[in-house]
């Protein structure tokens, strides 16, 4: 009975096992093909028709098919947009809530509930820019059968206004004076002063409209308590059925959608959480859905599951958002105290433009690109990148955009940083070392590693920083570690993909934005950029009515931050950047709007 | 008994308060903003976010929030998620059925085997049954769910196909075709989780009766000539039983936790997976009801397990 067997055994046993279960998984990752070998990102073709086009003799196709299955790997916490803090809860409210107007592929605004989109040209603008008046479409009903008329609109407007409410699109309706129901049909909208960018308001994923007797009960401090904040009525192609915050909302088709041909499927589960590797794998290797979001995943690995699932296509435009590193124009040696990264202290080497040149030149920001976007990115030299009229073709041409090590050396050399015994530059008692900060995220850290290599050959001493993204983002005065401090020589980030409209973009180089210990910090000017030439361009921009003119101006204005290296911009982001199967049709990817912004087309 | 039953109801009482005490202030204290999603985006510039912050009652310093939350805990409400805004306990109630089905499911099919398996390979030490039973429980306790998970999701799933791997937790089961939809889809997630239990179980129940098993009133039952099966569940298995029910009484709780990893890894979004997304997003109220809920019943299930050791092992006596 005390049979005393080699305890070795056991763990050799054990080993066997575990080796031959690895080796059952060891194939899929020998075949990993090179990036450059990735499928090429579908382009859909253009939108052509707006949604609102009556078909002409397309057969009813309403509810012929069964459940779509979207897979986001964050999952939706509240349906109410206009209380919304992530893009997944804009996204799945996008199926129920609509705008009066959505942006397409084009960055130009398409006709939502509006019956056409007002302009400068059909006098749907004044010429003065004081006012919009947009006309709704006739006969569109919510999804409880009641209409839907301008007084939803005005009613939405106060909403957002309403500082009790705390809405998260309220910015959007800042600049408004009045909104006014002329007839049951018209709205007119007038602007506290002319504004051009008239469609800021009422368009596109902040301009969601909601029904003025589901949330009359529910403006002001009672706002957050609204049961209509998970089962908002809408003008969507779908109604909601069944919502688990945080896990799955469950569509039903609305019968009372205006468009009789459309939506196709019966039923939507929109499901969140996970991660972004599986929610690839769910599309592309197990056609378990047909939709997954933003799949942050590895272009080498994005590329291997493509290719090796076989059962989806990649879905990628380019969008504005891009991946930057911004240049500390104050100095934020801790030594400083109280006065650390103030504006009135200049950074010791980064306030010479020959120095920043320098910088920039060595970053290599197509191997980036190239390495660990692939698909999912472009290289790009430019901050604002859009529509074609207001993308500038100018900086690809700039030295200072080239990736050059030896100029850069040559540049530090004239400056007056000469190598010192140990490889590091100096000048008199100041070193060339900088602290280079981003957010914890396995993509940033090797673009970390990827820039390092670059500014140590041209003689810099980099300290890579990593901080992680609620502490990196949180706002608050107290916390030292996140960008509005900005207690480091460089910090890189995007910006979230935004609607066309660029002034916040440009807005935050100007002096009077600068984010100080006086303002705690709450200022978008993070860099302690201060160019008077800039404000005086910023300023004219401002003024400027004619469209054409001041999209010219724009691209100006991006020239002048990118040759006065303000910032080095590397990727421009693909966004969306999600996966969907091959049998899903009608999915035309829109960097402009939500992703789900036309998805009363989409069929199979 | 009865007023050791009272005596340690009324010590847990300041227990879960310094409990909750502790909690909030680590809360408090950790870097960290419910609105940090927000940061980059354009459209939300930085007055909104100040008055979001307001609306929630961020701007108050932490004493002031905890007295807030006291007062509602003490009239029962467990306060409104930030980022959905609605009441905690409405969360809880809806992630409850996963959990249970998942997690609850698999650790009583994790007791369910690993009794019967520890007395074999205990009755029957060093035969061939005793070291696969070993082998396999070596590799459950070594192995983390979040490898075996992904291991199961690349086998079954990706390579066979014959399991989806994304949990539906809008199947209702009503027939028996949906009856086998959920058994398809629970399984990965189940065996995941109770293969990691059942190799504590096992050789914990293994170890107790192999305690049990030399004992002087074994050896007299042997002599008295009774039958093996006789000898081994009558006398044996209840005594070895003992520390196995504690443990497995004081585990209890942890099934409300949820298991964090394999509901992430399989979306069951269930509690664990709300307890960690609410970390992650310092979504205050969540964490507190969640991590408030689950000291009660870490309190409660201790009370327990102390029972109904004071009933199985008649030496204990409590006053």
């Amino acid at each position: 009975m005390n049979k005393r067997k080699n305890p070795l055994l056991h763990m050799g046993f054990s080993v066997l096992i575990l080796s031959l279960l690895l080796g059952a998984c060891a194939t899929p990752t020998t075949e990993a093909p090179k990036p450059t070998e990735a499928p090429k990102a579908t382009v859909a073709p253009a939108a052509t028709a707006a949604p609102t086009a009556a078909p002409t003799a397309i057969p009813i196709t309403r509810g012929k098919g069964g459940t779509l299955k979207i897979l986001y790997w964050q999952a939706p916490t509240i349906l109410n947009r206009h209380l919304a803090v992530g893009t997944k809860d804009a996204d799945s409210s996008r199926l129920v809530l609509e705008p009066l107007a959505a942006f397409g592929p084009d960055a130009k605004p398409v006709a939502v509930l509006a019956a056409e989109v007002p302009t400068l040209d059909n006098g749907g603008v004044s010429k003065d820019l004081m006012t919009i008046t947009w006309k709704l479409k006739q006969g569109v009903k919510w999804s409880d059968g009641s209409d839907f008329s301008a007084d939803d609109v005005v009613f939405t407007f106060d909403y957002a206004i309403n500082k009790d409410t705390a809405a998260t699109t309220a910015a959007n309706y800042n600049n408004i004076a009045k909104v006014e129901a002329l007839d049951k049909n018209t709205v007119k909208v007038t602007w506290k002063s002319p504004n051009p960018s008239y469609y800021v308001a009422f368009v596109a994923s902040g301009g969601a409209i909601l029904q003025k007797k589901q949330f009359a009960d529910w403006i002001g401090a009672k706002a957050k308590d609204a049961p209509g904040n998970l089962k908002p009525i809408g003008t969507g192609p779908y109604k909601i059925r069944e919502f688990k915050p945080g896990d799955v909302v469950v569509y039903d088709m609305n019968e009372n959608y205006r468009d009789l041909s459309k939506p196709f499927f019966k039923e939507v589960q929109f499901k969140g959480g996970g991660d972004a590797v599986t929610a690839a794998r769910a599309v592309f290797q197990t056609g378990d859905f047909d939709y997954a979001w933003n799949l942050q995943v590895e272009a080498a690995v994005l590329a291997q599951l493509i290719t090796t699932g076989g059962k989806g296509e990649h879905v990628a435009v380019p969008s504005n958002s891009i991946e930057r590193i911004m240049v500390n124009f104050a100095n934020p040696d801790p030594a400083l105290g109280d006065k650390r990264a103030e504006p009135d202290q200049k950074h010791p080497f980064l306030s010479d433009l020959k120095v920043r040149q320098a910088f920039a030149m060595a970053v290599d920001r197509k191997t980036i690109a190239e390495q660990l976007y692939g698909p999912q990115g472009k290289a790009t030299c430019n901050y604002i990148v859009g529509a074609a009229d207001v993308t500038s073709t100018n900086t690809d041409k700039m030295e200072v955009c080239t990736y050059n090590i030896d100029k850069a050396n040559a540049l530090l050399e004239e400056a007056g940083w000469k190598k010192g015994a140990d490889g590091i530059r100096a000048k008199g008692t100041v070193k060339m070392s900088v602290v280079f900060q981003t957010s914890v995220n396995a993509a940033r850290q090797k673009q970390q590693e990827i820039v390092k290599a670059g500014w140590e050959k041209i003689g810099v001493k980099v300290e890579l920083k990593a901080i992680p993204a609620t502490v990196y983002f949180d706002s608050s005065a107290a916390q030292p570690d996140n960008i509005n401090h900005f207690y480091a020589d460089f910090q890189m980030y995007a910006n979230s993909v935004a609607p066309p409209e660029r002034t916040p973009d440009l807005e935050l180089w100007t002096t009077p934005f600068i984010a100080q210990k006086a303002n705690q910090w709450r200022l978008t000017n993070l860099n302690r950029y201060s160019n008077p030439e800039f404000d005086k361009l910023f300023d004219t921009y401002l003024k400027e009515i004619d469209p054409v003119k001041r999209a010219a101006l724009v691209i100006k204005l991006n020239d002048f931050l990118i040759a006065d290296v303000a910032l080095i911009p590397l990727v421009a982001r693909a966004g969306p950047n999600s996966g969907r199967g091959k049998d899903l049709k009608g999915v035309v990817p829109n960097a402009w709007d939500s992703e789900m912004w036309n998805i009363a087309d989409w069929s199979k | 008994m009865r007023t050791y039953i009272l005596r340690r109801v009324f010590t847990a009482i300041p227990t879960l308060l310094v409990i909750s005490i502790v909690i909030f202030t680590i809360l408090a204290a950790a870097p960290g903003d419910p609105l940090s999603q927000l940061a980059l985006n354009p459209e939300v510039p930085p007055e909104v976010r100040e008055n979001l912050r307001r609306a929630l009652g961020l701007d108050d310093p932490w004493h002031i929030r905890y007295f807030k939350w006291m007062a509602s805990m003490a009239r029962g409400e467990f306060g409104y998620s930030f980022s959905s805004h609605i009441p905690v306990i409405e969360l809880v109630k809806q992630r409850l059925p996963n959990t249970l089905a998942v997690v609850g499911v698999a650790y009583f099919i994790a007791a369910l085997f690993a009794l019967p398996i520890g007395v074999l390979s205990a009755v029957r030490q060093y035969s061939f049954f005793d070291q696969v039973a070993t082998t396999f429980a070596f590799i459950g306790v070594c192995a983390p769910t979040f490898f075996t998970g992904l291991l199961f999701i690349l086998i079954f799933s990706v390579k066979l196909q014959w399991f989806p791997f994304i949990y539906d937790t809008t199947l209702k089961v009503e027939d028996f075709d949906t009856l086998l939809k959920q058994i398809k889809q629970s399984i990965m997630p189940i065996s995941v989780l109770a293969l990691f239990q059942m190799g504590q179980l096992t050789r914990f129940t293994r170890a107790s009766v192999l305690e049990n098993l030399p004992m002087d009133y074994v050896r007299t039952a042997w002599a008295k000539g009774l039958p093996e099966r006789v000898v081994v569940f009558r006398h044996v298995f209840p005594n070895s039983l003992i520390p196995v029910v504690t443990l497995i009484a004081l585990s209890m709780p942890n099934i409300f936790a949820g298991a964090i990893i394999t509901e992430q890894i399989f979306r069951v979004n269930g509690i664990g997976e709300l307890l960690i997304t609410s970390t992650l997003n310092n979504d205050t109220p969540v964490v507190m009801g969640l991590t408030f809920i689950y000291s009660a019943l870490v309190v409660f299930f201790n009370l327990v397990a102390d029972i109904i050791y004071g009933f199985l092992d008649p030496r204990i006596v409590y006053d």
